[in-house]
């Protein structure tokens, strides 16, 4: 009977599992979880915060996901080394679980840069996990003045999240915008005026100079006022597991299409691992959840024995802050197609007779329609792009590919 | 694989599509929960699981292909979407309303309702209409409930 562990047990592990499981009934599973929680779906902490779910309905699968599937789990448990000759895992307890095939879905960690007199500030908070979010739930009430550092997806989401509980709200970021690594100037733009119409304050191209308990000196010489500190600077993957065996690591866990890493009998998955943008042909770190579920799922198979890939992995987001939702994905590279109203801005990038990337702010509809052409990289020539950059329909296609997509007498 | 599934869908055959939109109609009445149609639909704007698209000539109406490789339920942050017996359902008390599975879509079959939350076409099997309204309120017979294997 083949031996399969994960370490980790987010989404990815979940895709893991289930993967094996479609191919192999019998293997043994034991999954490694920090977290002392079923897997949950990371990306709804910000909605617990608004109250728009509660951690029952955060769960990603049923209460009886693990007995269903065969898995022993153990909880509060981190991997501590690997011992790849013996194909063997450490824990940090000294429980030694030998495998056959390993996956490695460990995720990525709050990165903190060094900041001075950060030591002086009694308790800071990350805002990664849902023991993150209860943490800040239990720390903030009306009249909680609360400072994040950090404007990116993450820092804005805490805002959201917060901005009903709490007195005020300030976020600071070294960029120039808020969302830097997603949209351009123009369209953070809008973003932060629709945050701050909700009342949360900005100190953009500004970082802390000093902390001293309560207080955040900036560089420009604003000063903030604070009473809660929530560091969402940025992530690093975890790859330390691998990179102490020798394993292949960039940012991220090298793997290819089948989610193999450098180390036989290693495979990975999710937030921890880069992987090939087909957008743009570079390796990034790809940390969104819907790479996680199929990263997860393809290793599965191959640890299984079974054979799948996932080789067309694009950055792609799908983010509302208080009811404005913005919309990218691949790369913003080539000509440009803009199209603006009042409340909303679309740009479409193409090159070389391909879609490259997109950024919607306020303009949704059926967008998975570009997000297809991007990720089947499919010829612009092909379709009647006049008809499709204003509108993302299908009746661009032509009657053939249609028909196909369809599969009627269309 | 692909298109090795038996299951019924909704088809349309576009060259008989009149473009009326009624389909849209009786979508919204059929998940409306009412039995009166002019109380369910008449002076509001509809949100229906079904749509119209094309130009002046050519019409054809668009609704979830019920994949059997779903790029949807994969997506979803909030585990709020599920393929159980070939229909692909959502959860509207676990849906947040990020839209995810808008932005994935490979049809644009895909939209939220008047609150935000995603609903999507469920082949009225939940309803009180029981198979397809949009399939039993087509004049023209343009839409088709049956089998055929699978979209690719």
């Amino acid at each position: 009977m083949k031996r399969y562990v994960i370490v980790g047990n987010g989404v990815a592990a979940a895709g893991c599992i289930e993967g094996i499981r479609s191919v192999d009934r019998e293997g043994e599973i034991t999954v490694l979880s920090e977290e002392k929680h079923d897997v949950y779906c990371r990306p709804l902490i910000s909605y617990y915060l608004e109250g728009k779910t509660d951690p029952e309905r955060m769960r990603y699968r049923d209460p009886d996901f693990y007995d269903r599937m065969g898995c022993r789990v153990l909880y509060g448990s981190r991997a501590a080394h690997i011992r790849p000759e013996s194909r063997e895992v450490e824990a940090e307890d000294g429980t030694v679980l030998p495998y056959d095939a390993l996956c490695l879905a460990t995720g990525s960690t709050p990165f903190v840069p060094p900041m001075e007199g950060l030591d002086s500030v009694p308790r800071t908070f990350s805002f990664m996990t849902l023991d993150d979010a209860l943490a800040l739930e239990g720390a903030t009430d009306k009249t909680s003045r609360v400072f994040i550092v950090g404007a990116g997806l993450i820092g804005l989401k805490c805002a959201e999240g917060l901005c009903g509980r709490v007195a005020e709200i300030t976020v600071c970021d070294l960029a120039d915008r808020v969302l830097s690594s997603i949209l351009d100037a123009e369209c953070a733009g809008m973003v932060q005026k629709h945050l701050e119409k909700h009342g949360i304050r900005f100190l953009l191209g500004d970082s802390v100079r000093q902390f001293k308990g309560g207080t955040a000196q900036m560089k420009s010489g604003a000063v903030v006022d604070y009473d809660v500190l929530v560091l969402a600077v940025g992530v690093r993957a975890n790859t330390g597991l691998l990179r102490e065996i020798g394993g292949e690591v960039g940012r991220g866990i090298a793997v290819n299409g089948r989610m193999e890493t450098s180390v036989p009998g290693i495979w990975a998955a999710g937030d921890c691992t880069e992987s090939e943008d087909i957008s743009c042909g570079t390796r990034r770190v790809l940390a969104i959840l819907p790479n996680a579920v199929m990263q997860g799922r393809t290793a599965g198979v191959n640890m299984a024995g079974g054979e799948a890939a996932f080789d067309c992995a694009i950055p792609m987001n799908s983010i509302g802050f208080f009811g404005l939702h913005i919309m990218t994905a691949g790369t913003y590279d080539g000509d440009m197609y803009e199209e603006k109203t009042e409340g909303s801005v679309k740009r479409l990038f193409t090159k070389d007779d391909r879609l490259l990337g997109f950024i919607l702010v306020g303009c949704e509809e059926r967008a998975g329609i570009y997000t297809a052409m991007i990720r089947e990289k499919t010829p612009l020539s092909s379709v009647n792009f006049d008809i499709l950059k204003k509108k993302a329909t299908t009746f661009a296609f032509s009657r053939e590919i249609r028909r196909k997509k369809f599969e009627g007498m269309v | 694989m692909r298109g090795n599934e038996r299951m019924k869908r909704v088809y349309v055959n576009e060259p008989w599509c009149l473009g009326c939109h009624l389909c849209e109609y009786n979508c919204a009445f059929a998940n409306s929960g009412l039995s009166d149609m002019v109380l369910a639909l008449k002076g509001k704007p509809i949100y229906p699981r079904i749509h119209v698209e094309g130009d002046d000539k050519i019409t054809y109406a668009v609704s979830c292909r019920h994949c059997e490789d779903p790029l949807c339920v994969k997506c979803c942050i909030a585990g709020a979407l599920s393929r159980e017996d070939g229909v692909i359902r959502v959860d509207r008390s676990r849906c947040v309303g990020c839209l995810t599975c808008v932005l994935v879509c490979p049809y644009g079959a895909l939209a939220p309702g008047a609150d935000g939350v995603m609903q999507k076409c469920e082949l009225c099997l939940q309803n009180a209409c029981g198979k397809p309204a949009c399939v039993t309120g087509c004049p023209n017979r343009a839409i088709v409930y049956e089998e055929r294997g699978e979209a690719e």
